[in-house]
């Protein structure tokens, strides 16, 4: 007990909690810009998939982890955009089309990352984001690498956190991408383009996405397996319901989840004699106790899983 | 300028009911034919390695069949669950439940060399049901998703069994994280001799009848379509919506355990880590391509038996990635979607003059 105590207090633990958080902080936040509009979009495993391959293919190639970085986000959109094909313009089930999208591109990731790399002996590898402390704030003592020795992305997704709140909130498009994910109708009446809401909902999700993925294969690994994203892309569904699709309670659930997986890593590593694979499936146990004790009270969109159709009402 | 518009339809006629998974499948052999071309094969050997060497030889055929059994008790489960509109995303996690059901009764060595088939069956389907009632209760007590839940349940029933695997089930003598063989007594028939095929073939077939008999021919299968179509509308006809969800949810678990325990029994005669690769997710697909039809859903399986079989034949000959029976599916998946609008909708060519 002694030596778990003495895991927590460090500030190794504390670090490793935000950096694992960074990526399911990228992906709530897009999936909840999609629910907000009224679409679920299930295709996040898939999309985070294709994107953590395309994202580390292009970094691996170009040398430039940035780029890397932009093909990931690119991958999203083009992910978000047929969604919106699926989802908005056909007005076919959300829920078949997400695992439609989802099986789609976890076959592609597969079947490029073949195409490109062949079957090596050894994992083709890049030099993943370094750190970038930040000047002057790094130095404070327990919080400096707490908070600020971290990947350019790490800052970037805490960044977000307010900026989607802001954006949501209170600007004029945040507004009508609210009223579309909860009166489509009230909103088409009101002259705001429905379907085009939805499809920039759904591009800007997948970028997030993108994000999250490119942020596995490259800056957490330094390479692209099949398991990259092993389930992250379902928990975020779960955070989006348990933060009832609020950019800060989703936020604080994606810390929750990475307290308990950081927690999960941690114990592994010490003398618990338990298999591994039980600290593994933890986070997945709690996150459906957690869904189990908020769902009751939880407000989706209104219009969630609804297609729009002018003609029909 | 023309234009192209939605029109309703008052009604489907029967041959597009038939051609449409068919007109599915030609557009995802056309969409992944550019796949092919990418990875420099010639389109049509591609293809002709990838049907025929599943086809070519008695054995192969056998194969073929084999390998499609457990997904046609996926593909089975599948449609009872979204039928109900339970959206069952954890065939793959209830089929676990069941070979690990089976592989426990298996082993046994109390029980009577007799009663080891029945048991091993009567215990699969009951751990599957098992593990699908948890997001059934989920969804209806506590209103969680029901996707989200099904699939999460998939990661941590996958954990579970790699913790026995690698902890009360490892072999002391190989440490290989298989689970000990079942009995010989446990091992279930073979049909046809020098082959594998094996009675959960034959169960597979029954097991189609007898979901198909369920939906069409019971009070149950009709109280699940009820609910499925409007579960409001059949509240008020008197159905247990929640009765009816969790009913649905045990039926669908059992098909997706019977899936594992034919795995086990018939096939593998342990538990390992690749038990399963995605016969669960497959099974969605499948159930979308036989139209959430029982009786279809054995053609789709056989198709996708095919494709996986075939997809290391064409590898093998043409150098494409063998992930291609992947895409397949999901583009199969995404087609029959897109054609199922023509049930509903036919397409009108309208022309505009700006006069």
């Amino acid at each position: 007990m002694h030596e778990l105590l003495d895991q927590l207090l460090q500030a190794g633990f504390f670090a490793a909690l935000i950096r694992i958080a960074t990526p399911l902080v990228f992906a709530t936040l897009g999936e909840l810009f999609a629910e907000r509009a009224g679409i679920l979009n299930l295709g996040i495993e898939g999309i985070m998939m294709l994107a953590a391959m395309t994202g580390f293919s292009t970094a691996y190639f170009s040398g430039s982890l940035w780029l890397g970085v932009a093909a990931a986000m690119a991958t999203g959109v083009l992910a978000g955009l047929l969604m919106g094909l699926l989802t908005v313009s056909l007005g076919l089930s959300q829920h078949v089309s997400g695992i439609g999208v989802t099986l789609l591109c976890s076959g592609l990731s597969f079947y490029f990352y073949r195409l490109i790399f062949g079957q090596p002996s050894s994992i083709p590898k890049i030099t993943a984001f370094t750190p970038l402390p930040i000047p002057g704030l790094s130095a404070i003592p327990i919080l400096g690498p707490i908070l600020f020795d971290h990947f350019a992305l790490v800052y970037l997704a805490f960044f977000l956190v307010p900026a989607v709140a802001w954006v949501l909130g209170t600007t004029p498009w945040g507004l009508n991408l609210r009223t579309v994910g909860e009166n489509p109708h009230a909103a088409f009446t009101a002259g705001v383009s429905v379907i085009r809401i939805r499809y920039q909902a759904l591009m800007l999700s997948g970028a997030l996405m993108g994000l999250a993925g490119a942020f596995l294969s490259m800056a957490q690994y330094n390479a692209y397996t099949f398991g990259v994203i092993s389930g992250r892309g379902w928990v975020c569904i779960a955070l989006v319901v348990f933060g009832q699709w609020n950019p800060w309670k989703s936020a604080a659930g994606a810390l929750l989840f990475a307290f308990i997986d950081a927690l999960q890593l941690r114990l592994q590593a010490s003398s618990f004699n338990l298999p591994y694979e039980v600290f593994l499936m933890m986070p997945f146990v709690l996150t459906i106790v957690g869904m189990a004790l908020v769902s009751r009270n939880a407000r989706a969109p209104a219009a969630l899983l609804t297609p729009f159709r002018k003609e029909e009402r | 300028m023309i234009r192209l518009t939605l029109e309703n339809r008052s009604h489907t006629p029967i041959w597009l009911n038939l051609c449409l998974p068919l007109m599915a499948v030609a557009a995802t052999l056309v969409l992944c034919s550019g796949l092919i071309l990418l990875a420099g094969a010639n389109v049509i050997t591609a293809y002709e390695k990838l049907f025929l060497s599943a086809l070519s030889t008695r054995f192969n055929l056998v194969e073929t069949l084999v390998k499609a059994t457990p997904m046609i008790f996926t593909g089975l489960a599948v449609t009872v669950a979204f039928r109900a509109r339970f959206w069952n995303i954890g065939a793959e996690g209830q089929l676990l439940a069941g070979a690990m059901a089976a592989a426990f009764v298996g082993a046994c060595e109390a029980l009577p060399a007799w009663s080891l088939c029945p048991t091993m069956i009567l215990a699969g389907a009951v751990a599957g049901a098992l593990w699908a009632m948890i997001p059934a209760v989920l969804k209806s007590r506590f209103k969680v998703d029901d996707v989200v839940a099904s699939l999460l349940l998939n990661f941590i029933i996958f954990y579970g069994m790699m913790a026995l695997l690698d902890g009360p089930w490892k072999d002391p003598l190989s440490g290989y994280p298989d689970s000990p063989d079942i009995r010989m007594d446990a091992e279930f028939p073979i049909l046809l001799h020098a082959t594998r095929l094996h009675l959960g073939v034959l169960l597979a077939g029954i097991a189609s009848f007898g979901t198909w008999l369920l939906m069409r021919r019971t009070t149950l299968g009709f109280g699940i379509q009820a609910v499925g179509e409007n579960s409001v509308a059949a509240r008020y006809a008197g159905f247990s919506v929640t009765g009816i969800l969790l009913t649905a949810a045990a039926v669908s678990g059992a098909l997706a355990g019977l899936a594992g325990v034919g795995e086990v029994a018939g096939l593998h005669f342990q538990v390992m880590a690749g038990i399963s690769p995605g016969y669960g997710y497959t099974g969605i697909v499948i159930a979308m391509l036989a139209r959430l039809n029982p009786l279809g859903v054995i053609p789709a399986a056989v198709f996708f038996a095919i494709i996986i079989t075939g997809a290391e034949a064409m590898s093998r000959a043409t150098g494409v990635p063998v992930f291609l029976a992947d895409v397949i599916q999901g583009t199969a998946l995404i087609a029959m979607l897109v054609a199922l609008l023509f049930t509903r909708y036919r397409i009108r060519i309208r022309r505009f003059s700006h006069a």
